[in-house]
């Protein structure tokens, strides 16, 4: 199999009693946009978290660049090119958008505590190097104005936009986007969609997001996969996944004709 | 470019204005003031030490006391065992020496208290740092080497002026410039958000102990200077209610504010000693009556503490911008 980033093979997490998510498989190539639906509490987030190590699956294997991830810190997967947003906004408030940046640049850093002591040229280089590059996202973003601003007091889309800026300065291979669309109206959600098509070409990311808006992400996933109660139930191009009965079953309940479904999802 | 090179070679100069200050100090002030001035520079590092693991990395420790007695008693055991080994003339680095042992001594209790405690979070970690603040303590209290519950006697006096300012300043520095670093983002993002951390590439766990143990060490050198000043150590000096002044100094100050751990340090020493003077009216001791009260008053005005989390530079930069606007 070509350029498999991610490859996630029977995974299954269990909270107690609860199954939360059975039987997970998926496969990211590198550079295509999927989507992850599926009605509330089904398991969509928790997907999130097993692929980021957040959690650790009961059973099942997770590679990412034909490495086993199970068993490592969430900090180590974020080095190796996996990076996330937030349901719930996390941002760092009390920093500086531009220190948000930065702490994500963290990683690719190198001089030692030492260096910062003694403002060696190693440090200033390297700082240099990064708060270049985090105005370089700022600018595609159309953020730079907003620099020297506490994170915290942002508006609602602009701290959506933060955030996914952060998660891209960690130079990631992956990025996965939860709910990236909450809560934002209908031009921003138009914005937000080009945005994303435009981080994948630029970036040359592969794009994980889960989604609420049908619209968004029936308009820019190539693939989507659909997960009720833990258990993916359609998993293919927008169309086909639209038209699937179980997904109509999933949002809407039985016995409703194809006509109304379709609105609805 | 220019200005790189100035604030590297700032350091240098302010370290030889000290030991310029030094040579007139012990002639131009009374041995009262000169207890003050010395006591508040262990303060400083107290408090600017805790500051960098309670307010820059969120996590909150108050067993400060127990490294400061891991560090004095270190380094007073290595001036006893050896007095004047390098001979006369290297006093000071003598001290020098056995001050850095201190520090190592404490920044190793540090790392081994951290390590497993540091996986619990606020109230659970504060209750940690406490028990193991007192077992350093305890642990003191029954080392016959170290005099036990008598304490150690005729520790040479060595900390001067010089010493206790220019570790001060040290400490300052350090923590200064740490922060304005990635690791000090780091730290703070550890404060900030700890999953959200994580996610960024940040080893919360190996950025917590970082702190804790540069901040150990640093207590560990305050605890040194300490004890080669007042020449006679004890455990109880470093009971839990030493550890708690750091912690108010901290919070008074303004958490993840240094400018702010620094004021409110100079501000808790002097303090009782300017109330010293009301005694003689009221003929009651109203010192700490009052020393509470002020502590009450500030933080009910101004619960962010003095400085909040700005600094001196921050402020000027302020009223610089404000004055600039009016003029204009």
């Amino acid at each position: 199999m070509p350029n498999v980033l991610l490859d996630a093979k029977k995974v299954t997490i269990r909270f107690g009693g609860l199954v939360a998510v059975s039987d997970f498989n998926l496969q990211l190539k590198s550079n295509e946009i999927v989507g992850l639906i599926g009605p509330n509490g089904a398991g969509k987030t928790t997907v999130f978290n097993l692929l980021t190590a957040v959690y650790q699956p009961s059973e099942g294997e997770i590679y990412f660049l034909g490495q086993p991830t199970v068993g490592l810190k969430p900090f180590e997967l974020s080095m190796r090119g996996v990076s996330r947003t937030f349901q719930n906004i996390r941002l760092f408030k009390e920093l500086t958008v531009l220190d948000n940046i930065r702490v994500a640049s963290h990683q690719h850093t190198h001089y030692s505590i030492v260096d910062s002591f003694f403002l060696t040229k190693k440090m200033a280089e390297e700082e240099k190097e990064i708060k270049e590059k985090a105005f370089e996202l700022l600018k595609i973003f159309k953020l730079e104005n907003r620099a020297y601003e506490l994170a915290g007091s942002l508006p609602y889309g602009q701290q959506r936009r933060l955030e996914i800026l952060r998660a891209l300065a960690t130079c990631p291979k992956v990025v996965m986007l939860d709910e990236p669309a909450a809560g934002m109206n209908h031009s921003e959600t138009h914005d937000l969609m080009e945005t994303i098509h435009s981080i994948r070409d630029r970036f040359k990311v592969t794009v994980l997001l889960i989604e609420h808006d049908m619209k968004l992400v029936m308009g820019i996933c190539e693939r989507i996969l659909v997960l009720d109660h833990g258990v993916t139930i359609s998993e293919g191009e927008p169309d086909k996944v639209k038209n699937d009965k179980k997904v109509i079953e999933a949002y809407l309940g039985t016995s409703l004709t194809e006509d109304t479904a379709e609105g609805g999802v | 470019m220019n200005q790189n090179k100035a604030s590297k070679l700032l350091p240098l100069v302010f370290v030889g204005l000290f030991f310029a200050l030094d040579i007139g100090f012990d002639s131009a002030f009374n041995p009262y003031i000169q207890t003050l001035v010395i006591y508040s520079c262990v303060n400083i590092i107290l408090s600017v030490s805790l500051n960098l693991v309670n307010g820059f990395t969120g996590q909150f420790s108050i067993g400060h006391a127990g490294f400061m007695a891991a560090g004095a008693y270190m380094s007073a055991f290595l001036t006893m065992q050896f007095p004047g080994w390098m001979g006369d003339g290297f006093q000071g680095f003598q001290l020098l020496l056995h001050t850095i042992a201190g520090g190592c001594a404490a920044a190793l209790a540090g790392y081994a208290v951290g390590l497993p405690s540091l996986r619990l979070k606020g109230d659970y970690l504060a209750i940690v740092t406490l028990g193991f603040g007192e077992i350093i303590r305890v642990l003191l209290l029954n080392i016959d080497a170290v005099g036990g519950a008598r304490g150690m006697y005729g520790i040479t006096k060595q900390t001067t002026f010089f010493s206790a300012i220019t570790w001060a300043y040290f400490t300052i520095l350090l923590v200064s410039r740490l922060v304005k670093s990635t690791h000090g983002r780091a730290f703070l993002s550890v404060r900030e958000d700890e999953i959200a951390a994580e996610a960024m590439g940040i080893d919360t766990t190996k950025y917590k102990v970082k702190a804790f143990v540069i901040s150990s060490f640093l207590a560990g050198v305050a605890g040194s200077l300490f004890a080669h000043y007042l020449s006679y150590l004890n455990p109880s000096t470093f009971g839990f209610m030493k550890s708690i002044d750091v912690v108010v100094m901290v919070v008074l100050g303004g958490m993840g504010s240094i400018s702010g751990s620094v004021v409110a340090a100079i501000l808790l020493t002097l303090l009782p000693e300017f109330l010293r003077g009301l005694q003689q009216y009221t003929q009651i001791d109203f010192r700490m009556v009052i020393y509470s009260l002020v502590l009450i008053v500030l933080m009910l005005t101004r619960p962010q503490g003095i400085f909040g989390s700005k600094e001196f530079s921050d402020i000027y930069r302020e009223l610089k911008k404000k004055y600039a606007k009016r003029t204009a």
